[in-house]
């Protein structure tokens, strides 16, 4: 795939851009990856303790939006440097 | 003009606004600093108002908005966080929860359609301000070599493991706190903002083909667009309700250490 794109590409410059390009691609899913599996856990995790204690909903949700606050951060840095790496 | 959004506007233009006034000063306006502006005048009247208005026992208009978000703040946020000496912290935590979901909310109201926090400066500037007064607090509570120590080596620990444990616990209270809060929120409203456009320019342009497209318009992107909308305003709250409550936790853990 890299050839094909060498050979259509005018200059280095344009090939540089596109792995760029496929990298912050490559790069976001796979950052997206950790973090889903983790405010899955939470959030199930969550749901659960609600079911078993309904008087505790009040302080389980407040946890678990922290929880998902910490745990989304990986995802948007992933984010980020997706914006960054944007040719 | 380039304030209302009446139109599509060019592409580069989706976070980057040109100046109103004020051109090539460091003090130019554009559009996020009047939504800025606008959420400010906003809070201080919501607040303003009902400190004006005469007590009444059964709350109604502005007064009621200001009770219930003193009551959210005080009954969700600094009671299951701080406790009950977290109390002098309520009217820091709550205009900042207002404020930074006015700001917010303008993503979704109509003709503005921008999230003023999709900027990175004012987030930064809460960050560093919750910084500074998380660190002040911990200092006065607990005394600088005291702060230093409980964050620094938490106890508990087997000795040993201070090694790792000290470098990580300073990267993470001092570095990685603000910077996380100030990308949560920024990186939150980007991709919000970048969602909404995406589904108005695909409505507007599959409508604009006509033929086909008016059905594709109407079946796939549209109600997606809407279900966004609903979504966004979700997001919006849900972003000033952790900033202020990641605000509390951080003030909270430097004035009562080891809970």
């Amino acid at each position: 795939m890299f050839n094909l794109l060498a050979q259509n590409a005018t200059g280095p410059g344009e090939v540089l851009e596109g792995l760029m390009a496929i990298g912050a691609g490559l790069g976001y899913g796979l950052a997206a990856i950790g973090p889903g599996i983790g405010i899955g856990t939470v959030v199930g995790n969550a749901i659960s303790s609600m079911a078993r204690q309904p008087e505790s909903a009040g302080m389980v949700r407040t946890t678990m939006f922290l929880g998902i606050a910490f745990t989304e951060a990986l995802a948007l840095i992933g984010f980020v440097v997706f914006i960054l790496l944007l040719p | 003009m380039n304030l209302l959004a009446l139109e599509f506007p060019p592409v580069n233009h989706l976070f980057d606004w040109p100046s109103i006034w004020f051109e090539g000063t460091p003090y130019a306006i554009n559009k996020t600093v009047l939504i800025y502006f606008g959420s400010v005048v906003v809070t201080m009247m919501i607040f303003g108002l009902a400190g004006r208005q005469r007590e009444s026992l059964v709350p109604a208009g502005v007064q009621h908005v200001a009770e219930s978000g003193v009551n959210f703040i005080e009954e969700s946020v600094v009671m299951q966080t701080i406790g009950p000496d977290g109390k002098k912290f309520m009217p820091f935590l709550t205009t900042m929860f207002f404020f930074i979901l006015f700001s917010n909310i303008t993503e979704v109201i109509p003709f503005i359609q921008f999230p003023a926090n999709s900027r990175m400066a004012m987030p930064v500037t809460l960050a560093l301000v919750v910084w500074v007064i998380y660190n002040f607090v911990g200092v006065r509570s607990q005394g600088i070599f005291g702060y230093l120590k409980n964050s620094l080596f938490p106890p508990g620990v087997p000795k040993v493991l201070y090694i790792i444990v000290t470098p990580i616990e300073l990267v993470s209270t001092f570095l990685v706190r603000p910077f996380s809060l100030a990308i949560r929120l920024w990186a939150n409203m980007v991709a919000g903002h970048l969602l909404l456009v995406t589904f108005a320019v695909l409505s507007a342009a599959m409508w604009g083909s006509g033929g086909i497209g008016y059905g594709g318009a109407l079946i796939l992107s549209f109600p997606m667009l809407i279900l966004m909308t609903g979504f966004e305003i979700l997001v919006s709250v849900l972003q000033a309700f952790i900033f202020t409550i990641l605000t509390a936790v951080y003030i909270g853990g430097s004035m009562h250490p080891e809970h």
